[in-house]
């Protein structure tokens, strides 16, 4: 039996009373994205621009000519069958597709009006701007529940004793502040697999991006932990530009504004949510989103 | 429904043959082992004693020959120096092929001579060193520092193989996630990499030590024969290994039981070495 109210599921941690951290406990579970500060106004995020992005592992050309908008304040979901190059796809936003040996890229990702593929531009920069969330959760395993957090500050060498504030800020926007309050120095592979893509999501927002990618951050979960990751995409959406990738029409149609469909490396259709699933216009579309291949 | 076959007497028959076939193999093979340990015990622990421990050859030809002390600390000083160099050269190697080397030629070509350095017997390092800094001379003659050089390119390929290992165990995924963050790639590999592999590498440099100090090759001619205690590295140098090899053609034979106390020894030494490594092994947060 799966209840609505997930919170009796978690171990209740209870603070002593002249604690100055004790603050809403009822509402501790829930993202807490005010933390983070007021959402920017509109037209004040950052639009991300495909255009004409092609993309290679080796000779094999796997993304053919892609031009797609991702606007600032929305969720984009991009759908497919397997191989069809979704995940290079955002893999090639942040340019940790040419991490792979033998993969390049052509065309641009422009980033309002930063081209990421300009060679003038500092790699660590576009990625320090443009974070991304994997599939399986991936704590650093040799750092306590904070240290990971802090990871991504530490390794990009900010600096500074805002630090502690930063970290605290990051898990309350993920929820998982009320659940980790008391643990902050154990080991972030301590905690359960939802626990730990919270934790690397709170580790990515800590740097402050302007761009979450995500790659199909549910696949690894049980479905109460897909909830929670779900409900937190729709609090940062505010913040946040949102690329999420996903096998799973249903969390497609519950978390993004517009959806994508991919196909062998090229886009098929890309339209608001409801409109994709319930009209499609291309017939491949209509044939995928109706299980009848992929 | 067809009734499952039997297994047929012929066939329990030859199972039990071949299962006393095999029993009996590991039999022979533990035989030498056992031989080994029994020999070394029955020999050896009788001349272990305070004085055994706390005194130098003395070469007096009549009473106590002395004991072991000058050999114990040599053999210390000298991988000690040894480990020095090769750990962090091994490690910087292995750092190089699986970070940054990869695939291209010339880390293959690099891991291929690693490969290669690992079978060259110990006695060619010995004859090297030999040739290019005993009989060239280089800062005096037969010095301990020249054992440890000796002692350190054998164990270098050991150290590196090993690291190349225990690094290429890190997940991809943990790279990726520090990278993704903005990582530039030195700091993944100081604050990510070598933290999560640390335990696996220290393995692998114990390995590499427990097998540097049992070495008696490579010191053979490079660093002389002593017998007092030093702990000047281009002075002569008094080791287990060395003082193992001459003991043993001795006619006296309070000298040749010292070699017996020595091998004891020399065998313990390296036991606690391989416990330590397990032990580290053990804490390994890699599988």
């Amino acid at each position: 039996m799966i209840r609505p109210d997930t919170q009796s599921k978690e171990p209740t941690v209870v603070s002593p009373p002249d604690s100055t951290q004790q603050g809403s406990t009822a509402r501790e579970e829930a993202p807490d994205v005010s933390a983070l500060g007021a959402p920017k106004p509109q037209g004040d995020g950052h639009n991300v621009v495909l255009e004409g992005l092609s993309a290679y592992y080796g000779k094999m050309h796997v993304i053919k000519d892609v031009n797609l908008t991702f606007p600032a304040g929305e969720v984009t979901a991009i759908i497919g069958p397997s191989g069809s190059g979704k995940s290079t796809v955002i893999r090639c936003i942040n340019r940790m597709h040419e991490e792979i040996p033998g993969a390049h890229a052509a065309g641009a990702v422009k980033l309002d009006d930063l081209d990421v593929y300009d060679p003038q531009v500092d790699i660590t920069s576009v990625r320090r701007l443009i974070g991304m969330v994997f599939q399986k959760p991936n704590p650093f395993p040799t750092m306590s529940i904070f240290d990971n957090v802090a990871a991504g500050m530490r390794l990009t060498g900010i600096r500074g004793e805002n630090v502690r504030e930063r970290v605290h800020k990051a898990l309350r926007a993920v929820g998982l502040w009320g659940e980790v309050k008391n643990r902050l120095d154990q080991p972030g592979i301590g905690l359960s697999g939802g626990q730990q893509q919270r934790l690397c999501i709170a580790r990515t927002i800590a740097v402050e991006p302007e761009v979450i990618l995500m790659d199909e951050p549910c696949s690894a979960l049980d479905p109460i932990a897909t909830l929670k990751v779900e409900e937190l995409i729709d609090e940062l959406k505010a913040r946040y530009t949102i690329v999420i990738v996903t096998h799973n029409m249903q969390q497609a149609a519950r978390v993004a504004d517009t959806t994508v469909f991919m196909l062998d490396g090229e886009v098929i259709e890309h339209a608001p949510t409801t409109e994709l699933f319930t009209t499609p216009k291309d017939e491949r579309t209509e044939r995928y989103v109706t299980g009848k291949f992929g | 429904m067809t009734e499952l076959p039997r297994i047929s007497a012929g066939r329990r028959r030859k199972d039990r043959i071949m299962r006393g076939l095999l029993a009996a193999a590991t039999g022979v093979a533990l035989v030498p082992l056992v031989l080994v340990i029994y020999y070394l015990i029955y020999k050896g622990a009788g001349q272990w004693s305070g004085q055994f421990f706390t005194s130098d050859p003395n070469g007096n030809f009549l009473g106590y020959p002395g004991g072991i002390r000058s050999a114990i600390l040599g053999t210390i000083e000298i991988v000690a120096l040894a480990t020095l160099i090769s750990v962090p050269l091994g490690i910087a190697v292995a750092l190089y092929l699986v970070e940054y080397g990869k695939k291209s030629l010339f880390a293959n070509v690099v891991r291929y001579f690693v490969d290669v350095m690992t079978g060259v017997p110990s006695i060619v390092f010995g004859l090297f060193i030999y040739i290019v800094l005993v009989v060239a001379h280089v800062g005096g003659n037969f010095t301990a520092w020249k054992g440890s050089v000796a002692i350190s390119l054998l164990m270098l390929p050991i150290v590196a193989r090993s690291a190349e290992v225990v690094l290429n165990l890190v997940p991809g995924s943990l790279r990726e996630a520090a990278l993704a963050l903005g990582a530039p790639r030195w700091r993944v590999v100081t604050r990510v990499v070598l933290p999560t592999a640390a335990s696996g590498l220290v393995t692998g440099s114990l390995l590499a030590i427990a097998r540097g100090a049992g070495e008696t090759a490579p010191l053979l001619f490079t660093l002389g024969t002593a017998n007092g205690l030093t702990f000047n590295l281009s002075q002569q140098m008094n080791t287990l290994p060395t003082q193992i090899f001459s003991d043993i053609t001795s006619p006296r034979n309070a000298i040749v039981a010292r070699a017996w106390g020595a091998a004891l020894t020399l065998v313990v030494l390296v036991l606690i070495l391989n416990l330590i490594a397990r032990a580290a092994q053990r804490r390994s947060r890699l599988a």
